[in-house]
């Protein structure tokens, strides 16, 4: 195809703004899906994704517009993917921007918008839902406008559920889209902006093609990764594989490559024929890193094995999961998980739980630290447990978190930021009801309750996202919780030293409530290092019997007991402590406890 | 397999429903009474062939065994075959010296009168009929009709009940010399009237009422009483040749040996099986007339079953319980650590609670089992 007849676009939308269905309908208006076999939002391909209405993985599916080849490239649409946003964006020359007429821009939206500008895309500004009977259509772009230095008169107004104004969009797409500008007689370079695992046919790239051309059984090469392989098919999704004979500069789609290991092709490498390539890769490649680390355990430790397998199969699909095997004294065996961040730490354990019918146990999220050590090397800590008692300096990392509320929740926001250490940047108002604010942020005060505090401090209204800028120092100790004197190293927290005696006492009240009377006194305490800083006791119990006990009940009483025995089977012990699975979790329980 | 020397017969008939009660119970029915001991005699002869040539017990339990009509309790009494120890429950409001009389001339040895508490306000509370009084006079009577062995019901933990009023009715008991004294925690069922009612009071009151178990054990053995079984107290005069008043039907159950019961709602258990008849009267009757055993609802107790129920029911006992032959249901790591913590005494052959074990005998017994 002539590249001047190509366009390359992503739509760029807040959860629920209404992307999906918007696809949904240029899909069927440009008949690469008939209204018949339309299963509605195509694009999404995962239960997962559709039930919570985001989009995990991007796909690209190629439609065809008035004699133009339009490929729709799918983005994540959460910062914990800002990375694979990004690289789905480079693969764009233009991207649809669609704001609710009824809720406006939202953080989400921010990012994602800016992302694209910091691309060099070119916006194309849509209000969306304008058949809503609340909304605001001109209000809602007035903002779009003022957002990206454009005029309200330049947003199309469309509802993609009835199609209304889609025809147009399709048309702006290709007006105002530049057409792609690589070299097509240059050594071939294409851009990896997603891959997924088939059982089949192994990993396949989704890629788009910057110079040159790719071929089929040609031999390629990644360039970052240096992984080699035969291209075994090259193809578009319309949106189903449509194989071809040649994937040319402009044009976005698959390679089948037969590799078992989707780390072997990370997203952002350059693809380039192994023979005749190209000397440079493309620029952007990052290795990421997962930031948020929780750990795994099966609440049936008979689990372990099959745990271990589901992880496995997981991997396959996603290369930012990190997880190495870990053993907790109270927990047993596991996994010390490593995410991008809540969200897909959140959807991981989902789909652990739901496709792969685990019971888990996932303990508090921490991130991940920088540790100096006395023998003067660096290295990076994932778990509280594994803090060295001693060391030089610490570095934990921040985040700019961007947050935009109605001006009457402005102190609100505030109050909370300052609580969690926040320092302001900048606020602005996006409209005269308004605000938008930037913080900076330790990502460690945001992974636990931040974002409910959020929002019920601001009556839901906040939204919220943000994005790494890197390690800091911190003033940082280790928060031990001991249980009739044994450390329980899955309860082990890394605070700032200024919030460790609140959070210390909190937490072993928190335990105090969790932890059901024993058959002995159990003392809760917290400590940094050998200092007892919070300490409760959980009073023995004085009785324990049934009642009585006769001919006509043994089997009752029998039953009584056997339900009692496999209570406390349900419990993890510590020492001779029986502590429910749940009192692991009561770090998560204690955000009120800091002031 | 020799014969079942323990029988219980279940007199379901009452004269009134009380509110925390979950036995199979039957209110009036005057006219009833007769036709229903036939049908015990009669499953007792389809079942004669269990029992052994001698019995060491019968226990008439209710219902009001009490309550039932003179004629017909006298018939049953006088047709079940002759046994060491012979117990019938009784309510206090229903023994006169008649009645005391009748029990004593039928072989009835031992009787057990279910007080439950000398206080008017709480006997309301549960919805006892008889009063404090009721309870004197039916002790004297059976004393003067001759009776050596007398028990006492009590229940503690009724809402609105005082430590004091604890005390007070264990006071009261203790006047009356009871050679046995069964004393319950008040167990809420859940479904019934009286947790309905009551339920949430309960629930308030319940840490206040955690030490009253504890009360009720020293203020009994402070009297001379022996603690013998989790709730469970006879006197104990210590020279060696003192009778034994423990209530030997029920040590029966406690040391795991089998029982035959008849009549509604009354469970057996014969070797490796345990069954429950129907409680309901009118299929119970009309099956034995025609000669044939009533509904039972079968239950097998494998051997692992039946070592497990006899550790949970031998712990309640105060005397050690033999070791050999629980092999593989006791979890040793548990054994340690619970005789660590001074709840559990063992040796190499026996195996007791301790003092502080017993009161939490529940928890500890679901801990030893594997």
């Amino acid at each position: 195809m002539d590249q001047s007849r190509i366009r390359n676009f992503s739509i760029i939308a807040h959860i629920d703004h209404g992307k999906s269905t918007l696809a949904d309908r240029i899909l069927e208006l440009t008949h690469a899906v008939s209204k018949r076999d339309m299963r509605a939002q195509v694009l999404d391909s995962m239960d997962l994704e559709r039930e919570r209405g985001i989009t995990i993985k991007a796909q690209a599916v190629r439609v065809t517009w008035k004699g133009n080849e339009l490929n729709l490239i799918d983005t994540p649409g959460h910062v914990d993917f800002t990375y694979e946003v990004s690289r789905s964006l480079q693969a764009c020359e233009g991207a649809v921007l669609v704001v609710d007429a009824a809720q406006g821009t939202e953080a989400q939206t921010l990012a994602n918008a800016y992302l694209a500008i910091e691309n060099n895309l070119e916006i194309v500004p849509v209000v969306n839902k304008i058949d809503l009977p609340q909304a605001d259509p001109d209000g809602a772009a007035s903002e779009v406008a003022e957002l990206i230095g454009d005029t309200p008169e330049h947003v199309l107004r469309i509802s993609a559920k009835t199609g209304q104004g889609v025809p147009d969009l399709l048309d702006a797409i290709v007006e105002r889209i530049p057409r792609p500008a690589g070299d097509p007689d240059a050594p071939a370079r294409a851009l990896i902006f997603d891959s997924s695992y088939d059982q089949y046919r192994g990993v396949v790239a989704f890629v788009r093609v910057i110079d040159g051309v790719f071929r089929p059984r040609e031999r390629l090469r990644a360039m970052a990764m240096g992984t080699r392989f035969e291209a075994q098919e090259i193809g578009f999704m319309a949106p189903a594989m449509s194989p071809v004979d040649a994937l040319t500069a402009g044009e976005v789609g698959y390679v089948i490559t037969g590799l078992k290991d989707v780390s072997e092709l990370r997203v952002g490498d350059t693809l380039t024929t192994e023979t005749g390539g190209a000397a440079e890769p493309l620029p952007g490649y990052k290795d990421v890193k997962p930031m948020v680390f929780a750990g795994l355990f099966p609440t049936d430790s008979d689990q372990y094995p099959e745990l271990r397998d589901a992880l496995e199969r997981l991997k396959l699909n996603d290369a930012a999961l990190f997880y190495e095997p870990e053993t907790s004294q109270a927990l047993g065996f596991g996994f010390r998980s490593g995410f991008l961040g809540l969200l897909h730490m959140e959807i991981v354990r989902e789909r652990l739980e739901r496709e792969f019918d685990l019971d888990l146990l996932v303990t508090a999220p921490n991130v991940a630290y920088r540790v100096l050590e006395r023998n003067g090397e660096w290295r990076e800590v994932h778990s509280p447990a594994d803090m060295p008692n001693e060391f030089d300096e610490v570095e934990e990392p921040y985040v700019k978190a961007s947050i935009i509320v109605p001006k009457g929740y402005v102190g609100q926001v505030m109050e909370l930021n300052n609580d969690r250490r926040g320092k302001f940047d900048h606020m602005e108002y996006l409209s005269p009801e308004r605000v938008h604010l930037t913080y900076e942020l330790p990502l460690g005060e945001i992974v636990l309750d931040y974002y409910d505090q959020l929002k019920s401090r601001t009556r839901g209204y906040a939204s919220f996202d943000y994005d790494y800028i890197g390690f800091r120092p911190g003033t940082l100790v280790r928060v031990d919780v001991l249980v009739a004197g044994e450390p329980v190293d899955a309860l082990s927290l890394i605070i700032h030293r200024e919030f460790a005696y609140d959070r210390g006492r909190a937490l072993v009240e928190q335990l105090k409530k969790e932890i059901p009377r024993q058959m002995f006194d159990v003392a809760i305490q917290a400590a940094i290092g050998a200092r007892v800083i919070a300490r409760e006791t959980v009073k023995a119990r004085r009785k324990d019997v049934l009642a009585k006990c006769y001919g006509g009940d043994i089997t009752r009483k029998r039953k009584l007991l056997e339900n009692q025995k496999k209570g406390k089977k349900r419990m993890k012990q510590v020492g001779a402590v029986e502590v429910p699975q749940e009192a692991f979790l009561a770090v998560l329980n204690i955000g009120d406890g800091k002031k | 397999m020799s014969g079942v020397r323990h029988l219980y017969v279940h007199l379901p008939f009452c004269a009134h429903r009380c509110g925390y009660c979950d036995f199979v119970t039957v209110v009036g029915r005057p006219g009833e009474h007769d036709a229903y001991v036939d049908a015990l005699l009669s499953e007792l002869e389809l079942e004669a062939g269990l029992l052994d040539g001698e019995l060491d017990t019968i226990f008439l339990g209710g219902g009001t065994p009490t309550f039932t009509e003179k004629g017909a309790l006298e018939r049953l009494l006088a047709a079940l075959p002759p046994a060491r120890e012979v117990t019938v429950e009784a309510n206090p409001e229903t023994v006169t010296p008649e009645l005391a009389a009748l029990l004593s001339r039928n072989r009835v040895n031992r009787v057990s009168l279910g007080a439950q508490s000398f206080n008017t306000a709480l006997l309301d509370v549960l919805e006892r009929r008889a009063s404090g009084d009721d309870v004197r006079r039916a002790v004297d009577a059976l004393r003067n009709a001759g009776f050596d062995n007398i028990n006492l019901d009590l229940i503690y933990g009724i809402p609105g009940q005082g430590a004091a009023d604890l005390e007070r009715d264990l006071a009261e008991a203790l006047t009356l010399e009871p050679e046995h004294l069964s004393c319950y925690e008040l167990e809420a069922k859940p479904g019934t009237r009286f947790t309905h009612a009551h339920g949430a009071e309960l629930e308030r009151q319940a840490e206040a009422m955690e030490e009253y178990f504890e009360r009720v054990v020293e203020q009994l053995t402070a009297a001379g009483y022996r603690w013998y079984e989790t709730a469970n107290f006879c006197r104990a005069s210590g020279e060696a040749d003192a009778r034994d008043l423990r209530a030997h039907h029920n040590l029966a159950y406690w040391e795991g040996r089998g029982y035959l019961g008849l009549g509604i709602g009354a469970v057996s258990t014969v070797g490796g099986r345990r069954w429950r008849n129907t409680p309901r009267l009118a299929v119970y009757v009309a099956a034995l007339r025609d000669g044939v055993v009533p509904a039972r609802e079968l239950e097998t107790i494998d051997e692992g079953t039946r070592v497990r129920e006899q550790v949970m029911l031998g712990l309640r006992l105060d005397e050690p319980l033999a070791l050999a032959g629980l092999e593989g249901a006791l979890d040793d790591a548990a054994l340690r650590r619970l005789t660590g913590l001074g709840l559990v005494r063992h040796d190499e052959r026996t195996i007791a609670l301790t003092r502080r074990g017993r009161f939490l005998g529940g928890g500890v017994t679901a801990d030893l089992l594997t």
